[in-house]
């Protein structure tokens, strides 16, 4: 009788399909199929697809491979807290290490330039969104994660950490220059 | 021991009640809408939190407030109302007793005392504020992890008993042929509850060794991926729910049948088969999981998990259309509609649902779990303005729509402030939709969810917001505040009718037997005797050949926005920095 009884029709799987339903079932499922395809077809002709590229690794190796960069690339230091800010050449390996409550070090990167981006945090689950990009990655502990960025356009952009990272997650905010 | 074999029959709608059943239903709601309580009023101190404006609490207080938000929401509140719910779509559906009562008040009471351990982690020992989600390595006091781990057993009970009933109903032969359609809506939210709880069985309890020193590692990645097998399916335990909740709300006011059972007996089926991998679309910006694994799954096969909603919003609203138009509502496209009772708050809140939970939550959905837009959203407020479309104007306003009817007739108690119940889901259910919307602006600019203060004041290196996005936040929160309004005048009603309102008086008043309840031929209730039609028996309604032109029209908005909104968001990702 109504959907709260049991069905009036003993043999209710053989009654046939209103138009309305079937079309919309023809309908949605060729909307789904293609929904389902623009992933695959995004690896192939897309230009934003996240790396599958990613290693198991420790804080004292990530860091070790971060100190590393920074004294081969550092330009100068910012804030009070001498935060090296590095300039490596296009096509380097850049690593940015996520901490309880920072991102370290600064980067300065060239516009249409590629880098590999390597990230990983020394601690707990960290969020690197790019602002005003709106790029975010997950950044975790023990997984170095490596990336090919290409910054488009010159300008001073955010990195903030969106990933709830305990009681000062709120504190931890970065720059990321792109200079021409 | 005795099988308590009473029964009585509810006389307005005929609906048929096991008398302890209908206490572990009553109590169940009870300590649904105390959940309700807690979690509404932590719900405004975050709102007004995060509204720069006001900016409320110290960081250290918002935090805690925010994880105990999320818990006695999602959890608490949703699954007691669900436990009542099944006990409800076997018992009185099925006319039949309640399998081992006893069993379901030990549920009862292990949900109780875990929901209570755990808020006692989170607010009075006050070291647990480690989100709903609690990613480990950050760690949470043992009993933040004990209390879920209780609740979740009760549940587990709760829907044992569930099967239970369903298999004495069988036995007893209280009903004829196969299962209504609403219960085996509630069947597919038990059988998707088992493995839910199983996961979080899997992950929560190592975890909670560990927070004790017991196991020495618990891998970032692998708590991620195992979580969410538990924090996404129970979402999925929801949207079965509020469909079938849907389903009999329109069975409820307007004796509606399904187009075809088939149609929507198979996709609850593929609710089945496919939404749990679904919950790896949280997994989509994450390091150490293949383009292919992160493809098929959160395609939830290719979307027939989608597929399925995509259907049940066609089929839900359609037979609405042909149960109207075969009372005469059959003049053009939307006579049906416009003649709705759109002051009988259990159909409004129902409609809301349904429509915020298609434009808003599911479209934002769909286009959040695909693998590459999700870069330009993942944990932006984005996420939270999705699920609170899906979670609350979806299964808590379809709750709230449910909870009407169920006043009179479970709690025999009249509804107290009638008018103001007529307004209560237009308030929440429109609140709720702006909120969503604006939190996904928010989030659509980059404003990060789970966080204090977004102007960033004291930071070394901080980021400037835009105007827009402040203006969005600030939309937010006046809508959040709007919504907060419509979710204590809910409270206010139903707290009022169930302890202060006005009892029904059932003249003649008499329990029966099981014998007597067992009716071969199950009584019609009242309000379904319209709409008798046979199961295709009704060619000489609606138009261009379909028996509901109305909701076709309207679902094809639903596509088209999908369509638009879908490609909008791929010409957004495009404009972004590349990465690969």
């Amino acid at each position: 009788m109504s959907a709260i009884q049991p069905p009036q029709q003993r043999i209710w799987w053989k009654t046939p399909i209103d138009r309305v339903e079937g079309i919309w079932i023809i309908l949605a499922f060729i909307w789904c199929l293609v929904m389902f395809f623009m992933m695959p077809y995004w690896h192939v002709f897309g230009k934003q697809n996240l790396s599958n590229e990613a290693y198991r690794s420790t804080p004292e190796m990530f860091m070790k491979k971060a100190e590393d960069g920074i004294a081969k690339y550092k330009v100068r230091e910012e804030t009070e807290q001498k935060i090296p800010v590095i300039h490596p050449p296009a096509g380097a390996d850049v690593y940015l290490v996520a901490r309880l409550w920072s991102w370290y070090p600064i980067l300065e990167l060239e516009a249409g330039k590629s880098y590999r981006l390597h990230l990983m945090s020394m601690d707990w689950l960290h969020g690197f969104s790019l602002q005003p990009e709106n790029i975010n990655i997950q950044v975790h502990p023990g997984y170095e994660h490596v990336l090919t960025i290409t910054p488009t356009a010159a300008g001073t952009y955010g990195i903030v950490c969106n990933e709830y990272c305990g009681i000062n997650h709120h504190t931890m905010s970065s720059k990321l220059y792109v200079v021409k | 021991m005795a099988v308590n074999r009473n029964f009585r029959t509810c006389p307005s709608t005929g609906l048929l009640y096991h008398e302890p059943a209908e206490k572990l239903m009553r109590w169940n709601a009870v300590a649904a809408v105390v959940s309700l309580l807690v979690g509404g009023l932590l719900a405004l101190l975050v709102t007004l939190t995060r509204w720069p404006t006001v900016h409320l609490l110290p960081a250290d207080a918002f935090y805690m407030t925010l994880t105990g938000h999320g818990l006695n929401m999602l959890v608490f509140w949703i699954i007691f109302f669900e436990i009542a719910i099944l006990y409800f779509v076997s018992t009185v559906l099925l006319r039949c007793r309640l399998a081992t009562p006893g069993w379901a008040w030990a549920g009862f009471w292990l949900m109780v005392a875990g929901a209570l351990v755990n808020n006692y982690s989170v607010f009075i020992r006050g070291d647990s504020s480690v989100m709903f989600t609690s990613y480990a390595p950050m760690g949470a006091h043992p009993t933040f992890y004990l209390g879920l781990i209780l609740f979740a057993v009760g549940a587990l009970i709760g829907c044992f008993v569930f099967f239970g009933t369903l298999v004495v109903a069988k036995a007893e032969k209280t009903y004829n042929g196969s299962v209504p359609l609403v219960t085996f809506g509630g069947i597919t939210a038990a059988i998707i509850a088992v493995f839910t709880i199983a996961t979080g069985a899997i992950i929560l309890i190592p975890t909670m060794l560990w927070s004790m020193g017991l196991v020495d590692h618990i891998d970032s990645l692998m708590y991620r991926t195992v979580w969410w097998g538990f924090g996404h399916s129970s979402q999925q335990i929801n949207v079965s729910a509020h469909v079938s909740v849907w389903y009999a709300i329109a069975a409820i006011v307007f004796g509606a049948k399904p187009m075809n059972e088939k149609v929507s007996r198979t996709a609850f089926l593929l609710y089945i088969f496919f939404l749990q991998l679904a919950s790896a679309h949280h997994l989509l910006a994450d390091p150490g999981l293949t383009s292919n694994w992160k493809i098929f799954n959160t395609s939830y096969a290719m979307y027939l998990a989608v597929l399925a909603s995509l259907v049940h919003g066609l089929t839900v609203p359609g037979a609405i259309e042909v149960a109207q138009r075969e009372k005469g509502f059959n003049k053009g496209l939307f006579e049906w509609l416009r003649k709705a009772p759109w002051g009988n708050p259990a159909f409004s809140a129902m409609f809301i649902s349904l429509v915020g939970f298609g434009f808003l939550g599911g479209i934002s959905g769909v286009v959040l779990g695909t693998e590459q837009l999700n870069l330009i959203m993942h944990n932006t407020f984005y996420v939270p303005g999705h699920f609170h479309a899906t979670v609350v104007v979806g299964t808590t306003l379809a709750f709230m729509g449910l909870t009407y009817f169920l006043i009179p007739t479970l709690f025999r108690r009249q509804l107290a402030f009638p008018k103001l119940a007529q307004w209560q889901p237009y308030l929440f259910g429109l609140g709720m939709s702006a909120f969503s919307l604006f939190m996904m602006g928010a989030g659509t600019l980059g404003v990060p969810r789970r966080h204090w203060d977004m102007t960033m004041a004291g930071n070394l290196m901080p980021w400037e917001w835009p105007g827009t996005a402040y203006l969005m936040v600030g939309l937010f929160a006046i809508s959040g505040l709007v919504a907060i309004i419509g979710g204590g005048a809910y409270l206010l009603i139903v707290v009022w009718s169930v302890f202060l309102g006005k009892k029904i008086e059932t003249p003649g008043f008499a329990h029966m037997t099981a014998k007597q309840g067992r009716a071969a031929i199950p009584v019609p209730v009242a309000a379904s005797l319209q709409g008798q039609g046979g199961g295709h028996g009704h060619a000489n309604i609606g138009a261009w050949g379909m028996v509901a032109p109305g909701t076709f029209v309207l679902a094809m908005v639903l596509l088209v926005s999908f369509i638009l909104y879908y490609f909008v968001n791929w010409k957004y990702l495009s404009t972004v920095w590349p990465l690969s």
